[in-house]
Order: structure tokens, then C-alpha cells, then sequence
């Protein structure tokens, strides 16, 4: 027989709420659109970041998004590969080096305008002074019929400094479209 | 750049004995994001133990699945499309083993109603007694609807039949608050 959880979203005491996870700062972007958006003075009380992302495209073909860290674009400095599959294969990818590294992939415009790409993306240990930074990201969209789904990982190497800023930007120069959104988490 | 504390559990759930279903209902709207932890085991016979979702009581062909996953040898991905349900990326153990499947589902903006919602899903069945069901996978689905989403039912199948979860399956429900 069907068995009810136990819910509580309105009551207290019943589950004991999390303390290691904090939300940071939220961007979402408005009817205009917009090509990028930025989490700047990040603070460095965090053990790693997450971003949390829905997320669309204002141009016609299937594009991606890409993170920038502490405003550098040096090409050598950025590693990305990606495991993905586009719903008949499993394929593989990579730009090393590369001036970005790359987060996830977003449905067109020539999808239907309620279908939106979620992305999720780990920044390790962002903070530390002594080490290159890692990202991984599982990502995609599904448009009932098209598609794809990928792991991606990432390095950034600038002489392990500290993560204060990312620049998310749409990996085609063009607006992301209304109601993306991307979320920053500090996690202890 | 203010930060609050988030993450909460919700609501949880274990089995102390078979059931066909698992039902979250009544969620509140109060959260961005929505997580969902299983580990689960199947009651069907034969091995191709399923956990897939529905929302809001939705049984229509409204939710689609793009697959990524491997099987020890290949790599490969599949669609499938005009479903009645989150499709499982892997299949999960089977009733008579100890093995336990873990799922993770992220139900992203679940409570807005302007756009289709959008689940990523990860899981895995190492210890399958059917060889060939021993996979890793991950996903993305897409629920076709622009309602908030305020019931979760976790149904256990068997192929494409109703069969249920072992005892000793457990589910919680996290909800995730964007600053």
C-alpha cells in the first residue's frame, strides 16, 4: 500500500535543520536577458562553493555556459572535459587548454519556452592557496525528444589563488533568456 | 552578500515492511530547489527492479528522460520520450539480496509556475543478482507542466508493473533555499 511520508515543511522540531550548507547570493535574469552574469567578493569562509543553475538560451542553436574566475582569461590556465550523451550516444569532449571552463549545456530558443537546463556545479576547496581549483558539474536538458546529460570536470591553475569572483557567461556570446538563474552556496 | 542556513530535511521516510509507493505530499512552495535521497531496494522477482517519480498525481505522458551510463563495458545514452513518469537511470536491487540502490534527484525551481521542471538524477546498482542490470547513470528529465510541484509519489516496479519496495528502504526529502 502507498505510505505517506512524514512532512514537515511548516513545523518544528521534527527534522533538525542542516548548518553546513548557506546560500550565498542569487542571479536571476530578467526579461531583457543577459550574456553573463557575476558573483563578485565572495567570501572565503566556505570550505566549496556550489552553483545551482535553470538556465536557457536566447540563440537558436544549442550552446552551454562557461565560468571565468577572478576576471583571468588566460588561455592555458583553464583544463575542461566532459562525459556526455545526447540520447543515442555516449561521447566525450575536451578543450586543454582553454581561456574558460566549461559548466553545462542549455536548451535553444527553438525549444519549447517553458523547457529550461539545470546545471549542477562544485568549486573545491576555492579558497586554498596551495592548490589549483577543481570543478565538476552534472548538467543538461531534456526536451522531450532532444537532448543531453554530461558530467564535466574542470581545473583552473593561476597560481592557486583564492576564488573571490566568477563570471558566468552563455558560451556563445548571447543572452541567456528570462527566468535563468544562478544560484552561489557556501558549504562548511 | 548576505548567507543563510539551508538544506533542510523535510520530511523522511523508511519502510518497516514492503510498499508499493512512497508518497511526499503537501510541500510548500518555500524552497528553490528540491532533493530527493533514496535507497532503495525492489520487490520484483527476475531483477529489473524500477524507482521512477510522478508529480502532483500526474499520470499523463508529460515527463521525458535523456540517460548517460555504463555497464562495466560500454558507455552509451538513451531517450525516452512521452512517459507516464521520471524514468529510473538504473534499474535498482532486488528483493531476496542485501543490496540497496542510492538515488539522488534534484528537482530544480520545482515551485515555479512559469516554466517545465527540470530533474537531474544519479544512481547506480553495483550489487544487482542480474549481471547485466549492475550500472552507473546519470539524467536529466523534464515534467511537462508548469504547476508548482506539491506531491512526490516514489513508485517501486517491476518492468512496467507495480511490485514495490523492500523493507528497510529508506527516502528523504531535502529542500534547498536560494539567497
Amino acid at each position: 500500500m502507498p505510505i505517506l511520508g512524514v512532512i514537515d515543511s511548516g513545523k518544528s522540531g521534527h527534522l533538525a535543520p542542516a548548518t553546513g550548507f548557506y546560500s550565498i547570493a542569487t542571479q536571476t535574469v530578467g526579461s531583457g536577458g543577459a550574456v553573463s552574469v557575476t558573483f563578485s567578493s565572495i567570501p572565503s569562509t566556505y570550505t566549496h562553493l556550489q552553483i545551482r543553475a535553470i538556465a536557457r538560451d536566447g540563440n537558436s542553436s544549442q550552446d552551454g555556459f562557461w565560468l571565468r574566475f577572478n576576471g583571468d582569461s588566460t588561455s592555458g590556465n583553464y583544463y575542461w572535459h566532459e562525459l556526455y550523451g545526447n540520447g543515442s550516444s555516449a561521447l566525450a569532449y575536451a578543450e586543454a587548454p582553454s581561456t574558460v571552463n566549461f559548466a553545462g549545456q542549455i536548451p535553444s530558443s527553438s525549444q519549447a519556452s517553458q523547457i529550461m537546463g539545470a546545471s549542477i556545479v562544485d568549486i573545491l576547496d576555492y579558497s586554498n592557496v596551495n592548490k589549483a581549483k577543481t570543478i565538476r558539474a552534472l548538467g543538461g536538458f531534456d526536451g522531450n525528444g532532444s537532448g543531453q546529460i554530461g558530467l564535466l570536470s574542470g581545473a583552473w591553475n593561476n597560481g592557486n589563488a583564492a576564488i573571490s569572483s566568477i563570471l558566468i557567461q552563455n558560451s556563445a556570446g548571447v543572452n541567456f533568456s528570462q527566468y535563468t538563474q544562478f544560484a552561489l552556496y557556501g558549504i562548511k | 552578500m548576505a548567507a543563510g542556513a539551508t538544506y533542510v530535511p523535510i520530511a523522511t521516510q523508511t519502510l518497516g515492511s514492503s510498499a508499493t509507493s512512497v508518497t511526499f505530499s503537501s510541500i510548500l512552495g518555500t524552497y528553490t530547489d528540491l532533493i530527493l535521497i533514496s535507497f532503495a531496494q525492489g520487490q520484483a522477482s527476475g531483477g529489473d527492479n524500477r524507482l521512477v517519480l510522478q508529480f502532483n498525481g500526474d499520470t499523463s505522458t508529460n515527463y521525458s528522460t535523456t540517460y548517460l551510463y555504463g555497464n562495466g563495458t560500454s558507455a552509451m545514452s538513451a531517450r525516452d520520450s512521452n512517459r507516464g513518469q521520471v524514468d529510473n537511470v538504473t534499474q535498482i536491487g532486488d528483493s531476496g539480496s542485501s543490496s540497496f540502490s542510492p538515488f539522488i534527484h534534484h528537482i530544480m525551481n520545482y515551485a515555479n509556475t512559469t516554466t517545465y521542471k527540470t530533474i537531474l538524477q544519479r544512481g547506480n546498482d553495483a550489487g544487482d543478482t542480474t549481471t547485466a542490470y549492475r550500472q552507473v547513470g546519470t539524467s536529466v528529465s523534464l515534467w511537462r507542466s508548469t504547476s508548482a510541484i506539491t506531491s512526490i509519489v516514489i513508485k517501486g516496479l517491476g518492468g512496467n508493473s507495480s511490485s514495490g519496495f523492500s523493507a528497510g528502504s529508506t527516502f528523504t526529502l531535502y529542500g534547498i533555499s536560494a539567497a
